[in-house]
């Protein structure tokens, strides 16, 4: 017979730590998005020449564990004196290595978005803002959305690593009840079908976009 | 008019225009043929200043093309461009392909830019296809929907980038049909063209280009029957 110590009350605790995940996350992916948006414009804009001490800097954020950077980066705010809170050093630090992936997801977007529809568009009368809205984009965001989605995706476990900085989100809630209820496989089981719940309606929206532009292609 | 001075280009140490002196008159069809590299493509985009040139001048209708005081994008209404690849916008149906640069370049309201869009696509024969996405179309009618396109800016003059290089053999008269009704219409054109017999149709003057210089220029009849030039002569042995 299945017996387990696990409360309603223990269940609340953990999907407060999963509002927790999705919070960082949601702020990560969104800052992360937008930044990586503006300096994969500014990177294809540059040229790989120009760009190359901001690929630099991004190539730090990709190749330096997560782990590293949120201890660092926590360490620094510390001897900067910025006061930070550990939730926001957790959300700059994560949307910095959103950023850095996101970067190069758009660049190689808009690299691939072909010369001769841009060049068309140029040549009907539309300026670098308007090709870049109305042709650039759509097409860009098509091409980016599968890594987009996958970038996401990892981002809502990597978030797991803010415990660290002290933050109580998804795995560090059910660390708290295993120690307590010693149920390490129930709990952890529990813990994965809430990360599973918490990613499967992104990975199903980055489906539903690609059949939905999928017609017109 | 569109007036060319001493155009010379080049791509790295490759020289495709040599010094171009050319002058295209209001209503009047002129056809430029060559081999290729011989720089006739290179000339058409010089033309609505997606290239930069290296020295002489691009006029039409008196604005320098290449001056930095010139606004590109409004010139670039009045001179429609159509290229070898259809570059049809993917995500945009047949009618917002052709109404996208009216309401965005031109500030057309969607009513007004659609009137003039139907009318055109009519005019091309694809009137039965605007809310189709154009990877639902054939080659002929993507290209033709890219001539729609811009002709939907009401430019003054059209040029046509070996347009029907790309498309397959019975798809190239439905193209041709379309081009030869606009040259009846009276539009000012530049075509570069492989289509020799369509050339020597609808041209009132024929380029024939070589190696980055215009080796001759006249009316049809005298470049097709009674070419002057030595290359000229070769190059139309080996066509016909």
């Amino acid at each position: 017979m299945f017996d387990t110590a696990l409360t309603t009350s223990d269940l609340l605790f953990m999907a407060k730590g999963a509002g927790m995940t999705l919070a960082v996350t949601g702020i990560a992916v969104a800052a992360g998005t937008l930044l990586g948006i503006v300096l994969g414009v500014v990177r294809v804009q540059l040229g790989p020449v120009w760009s190359a001490p901001l690929t630099f800097l991004l190539d730090i954020f990709r190749s330096v564990p997560l782990l590293i950077q949120l201890v660092l980066g926590n360490a620094f705010q510390a001897i900067a004196q910025f006061g930070w809170e550990p939730f926001t050093t957790s959300c700059v630090i994560l949307s910095l290595y959103t950023a850095a992936y996101c970067t190069e997801i758009v660049r190689g977007a808009i690299d691939a978005v072909p010369a001769t529809t841009r060049r068309a568009a140029r040549s009907l009368g539309l300026n670098w803002s308007q090709d870049m809205g109305y042709i650039v984009a759509p097409l860009a965001a098509r091409i980016a959305m599968p890594s987009w989605i996958g970038l996401t995706l990892g981002v809502l476990k990597d978030s797991s690593l803010i415990l660290w900085l002290g933050m109580i989100e998804l795995l560090r809630a059910s660390q708290i009840v295993i120690t307590r209820l010693q149920e390490p496989l129930f709990i952890l089981m529990i813990c994965g079908l809430i990360y599973f719940l918490l990613s499967f309606p992104i990975a199903r929206l980055g489906g539903y976009l690609e059949k939905r532009w999928s017609p017109n292609d | 008019m569109i007036e060319i001075e001493n155009v010379r280009k080049s791509f790295g140490p490759l020289e495709v225009l040599k010094g171009i002196d050319l002058t295209v008159k209001k209503g009047e069809v002129l056809t430029v043929i060559g081999g290729s590299g011989s720089g006739k493509s290179t000339l058409l985009t010089c033309i609505n200043g997606l290239e930069p040139i290296d020295s002489g001048r691009i006029l039409v209708d008196g604005t320098h093309v290449h001056a930095k005081s010139t606004d590109i994008n409004k010139l670039r209404c009045k001179i429609g461009i159509v290229f070898q690849q259809f570059n049809a916008f993917p995500h945009l149906t047949v009618l917002e392909n052709v109404t996208l640069a009216p309401r965005k370049v031109k500030k057309m309201s969607r009513a007004e830019a659609e009137e003039i869009a139907i009318k055109q696509l009519n005019h091309v024969g694809l009137g039965e296809k605007r809310d189709v996405y154009p990877s639902r179309l054939s080659g002929g009618q993507q290209q033709r929907m890219a001539i729609a396109r811009a002709l939907a800016m009401s430019p003054d003059y059209m040029l046509f980038d070996e347009v029907t290089s790309a498309l397959d053999p019975q798809l190239v008269g439905e193209v041709l049909d379309t081009l030869k009704m606009l040259a009846d219409d009276g539009m000012t054109m530049i075509l570069v063209t492989h289509e020799m017999s369509f050339a020597r149709d609808v041209s009132d003057r024929v380029a024939f280009f070589h190696q980055g210089v215009m080796a001759e220029i006249g009316p049809p009849k005298q470049i097709f029957e009674d070419p002057q030039n030595e290359e000229t002569r070769k190059f139309l042995s080996n066509v016909r």
